[in-house]
């Protein structure tokens, strides 16, 4: 029923492992869809020309990445679903993204905020995962990490003109760094998942990660003249399927054809 | 003056008879501008008012390889209003002032985007038929006498082309698939075929700038002669699709070798022209609201590149 169509070997490990590494790879290709969604939805309602043209290319550049990841995470379950299986068929509890991309747009700078604190994980992350003994997951890695070395430039540049341009901006985007930066820790924070495949080799270990993304945080802020929150109590669950209500809605939209119509091809 | 005006309009005309390309430094007779300027940014704001209706189905595309193909789509047509809105700058007009006579209500836009996106299947339409029906319009432009224009036409032509194929494809799946999504096929297309029709503008005679248009090559074909290309060119699409295309007059004319169909609901597209098509309202307030709400990002922008300026001025 199901052939591999992939040419890298799927990895030799045992299953357990093999079962943390489809969750993990299905939290990535989550995180990817969710993101790209909500940018998506400024699609035609940007505040310039060229950032509707900048988002809508950040959103198919992450939607790319998801469907990598779900292609992938469908061939390591192994039970013949697809991406649109995994990706329209799932409730929002079994959804395992951050709380962070899943908050919706807000103004532009609620949008910024979220996509900086994002990408400064992301583009770390992905130099990490590069190196990962998974040859597939560092595959996607090595392509991935491309684009979102180009999305972090988009949304430091951002960071920097509202919080160093006028007031009203600087009043915005300081309101969006507190209503955003508690959702920050969750994407450093492991999950048992997480712990079982950084003690198997697989992934590296979040500490050094977060310590790049603060580091650049700190160096954008500054240049931006921001100050960095100190003391947030960081919200956490998304990675386990404890969502904010704000998901339900965005899967309503997002999977209702394939509620309306099961089974059927588009 | 009178002679010497004369004489470079003369010379002008040559040109373009010559098919010459005119460029932005050239002289030029200030009708043909103001023209240009028309046109071009019309077309321009009706790709910037047509990523509406489309952007209406990104977040709910039934999969994701559509959701990508769409997004991508639509940001195609956000490029497209980039060069056109370029390509009138050349002319002297500003985009902040033509994207204010917009939103005024001035400026008109493709009256098919006044038109609401109701089910997936309408996506399909919309890149069969009125992506079919650009490029119709389009293909010829590429040759048309003002050079930044054609250019930017060339551009756009090779996109559309792949819009156009992207939305048979789409409607090619549902004809192919379940009987509901056949019949959501035949419904879009029953709504979207006179509204595509109307796309091609009025009838010869009633449209008064054709004739100066043709001569200088800013328009290439009229508009009873393009839809005529577009019926012929789509009714055996349908055929392949198996869809039936609403028109009961609708038959083969052998004699003129082409089709003869119905008369286009005219009451209705003056009413759309007008301001009353069913989302005209929603459509121009959707594009308010994007430049009132982005004023402040706009805002920012400029005083951070000034304090920029002034900071390397300074050093």
């Amino acid at each position: 029923m199901y052939a591999s169509t992939q040419s890298i070997a799927l990895p030799d490990v045992a299953p357990e492992v093999r079962q943390h590494l489809f969750e993990y790879v299905l939290q990535l290709a989550d995180t990817s869809l969710i993101l790209a969604h909500r940018l998506s939805e400024w699609c035609g309602h940007g505040p310039i020309l060229e950032q509707d043209l900048a988002m809508a290319n950040i959103s198919l550049d992450l939607l790319g990445e998801a469907r990598s990841y779900y292609q992938y995470a469908a061939e390591l379950e192994g039970r013949g679903r697809t991406e649109d299986d995994l990706a329209y068929l799932r409730s929002a509890v079994e959804y395992r993204n951050p709380l962070l991309v899943e908050q919706p747009n807000g103004d532009f700078a609620q949008t910024i905020v979220r996509q900086f604190l994002y990408d400064c994980f992301h583009y770390h992350l992905l130099l990490q995962l590069q190196a990962s003994p998974d040859r597939h997951l560092a595959g996607i890695a090595e392509k991935s990490v491309k684009e979102a070395a180009y999305h972090i430039k988009w949304s430091a540049e951002w960071i920097i003109r509202l919080g160093d341009g006028t007031d009203e901006s600087r009043r915005r985007v300081e309101a969006a760094i507190a209503s955003l930066w508690r959702y920050s820790g969750e994407l450093t924070t492991p999950t048992p998942t997480e712990q079982a495949l950084q003690a198997a080799g697989f992934l590296p270990d979040y500490a050094a990660i977060q310590q790049q993304a603060d580091t650049q945080v700190a160096r954008v802020f500054e240049e931006a003249t921001l100050t960095v929150p100190q003391g947030v109590f960081m919200q956490k669950g998304g990675k386990t399927g404890r969502h904010s209500e704000h998901l339900g809605y965005l899967l309503t939209e997002l999977q209702y054809m394939q509620r309306a119509y099961p089974g059927m091809k588009w | 003056m009178e002679t010497l005006e004369l004489t470079q309009e003369e010379q002008f005309q040559a040109r373009i008879d010559e098919d010459i390309r005119i460029e932005p430094k050239d002289w030029m007779p200030e009708a043909y501008r103001k023209t240009l300027i028309r046109q071009i940014s019309q077309h321009a704001h009706s790709e910037l008012v047509g990523m509406l209706p489309e952007g209406n189905w990104i977040t709910r595309a039934p999969s994701l390889k559509r959701k990508s193909i769409l997004l991508a789509k639509v940001q195609d047509e956000a490029g497209h209003g980039l060069y056109l809105y370029s390509a009138a700058e050349t002319l002297g007009a500003s985009r902040d002032q033509m994207l204010a006579d917009l939103h005024s209500g001035k400026a008109k836009y493709s009256s098919i985007f006044n038109y609401p996106t109701l089910s997936w299947a309408d996506m399909g339409t919309i890149g069969w038929l009125v992506d079919g029906a650009a490029i119709l319009n389009q293909v010829p432009l590429c040759r048309t006498s003002y050079g930044p224009y054609a250019r930017a036409m060339v551009r756009v032509c090779k996109e559309e082309s792949f819009h156009q194929r992207q939305g048979f494809e789409i409607m090619q799946t549902l004809c192919e698939g379940a009987p509901e999504q056949k019949a959501m096929a035949q419904e879009a297309l029953n709504r979207w075929w006179w509204p595509t029709l109307m796309m091609f503008g009025p009838k010869d005679a009633d449209s008064p700038n054709t004739e100066q248009s043709m001569k200088w090559r800013i328009k290439r074909f009229t508009n009873d002669e393009l839809r005529q290309k577009f019926v012929d060119m789509m009714v055996p699409q349908a055929e392949f699709l198996g869809l039936t295309v609403p028109d009961d007059k609708l038959q083969w004319n052998e004699a003129k070798q082409g089709y003869d169909f119905g008369d286009v609901d005219w009451a209705e597209f003056w009413d759309v022209v007008k301001g009353n098509g069913p989302c005209s309202r929603e459509r121009l307030q959707a594009r308010t609201d994007a430049w009132e709400q982005g004023a402040w990002v706009r805002e920012a922008a400029l005083a951070h590149a000034a304090k920029r300026k002034q900071r390397a001025e300074a050093a």
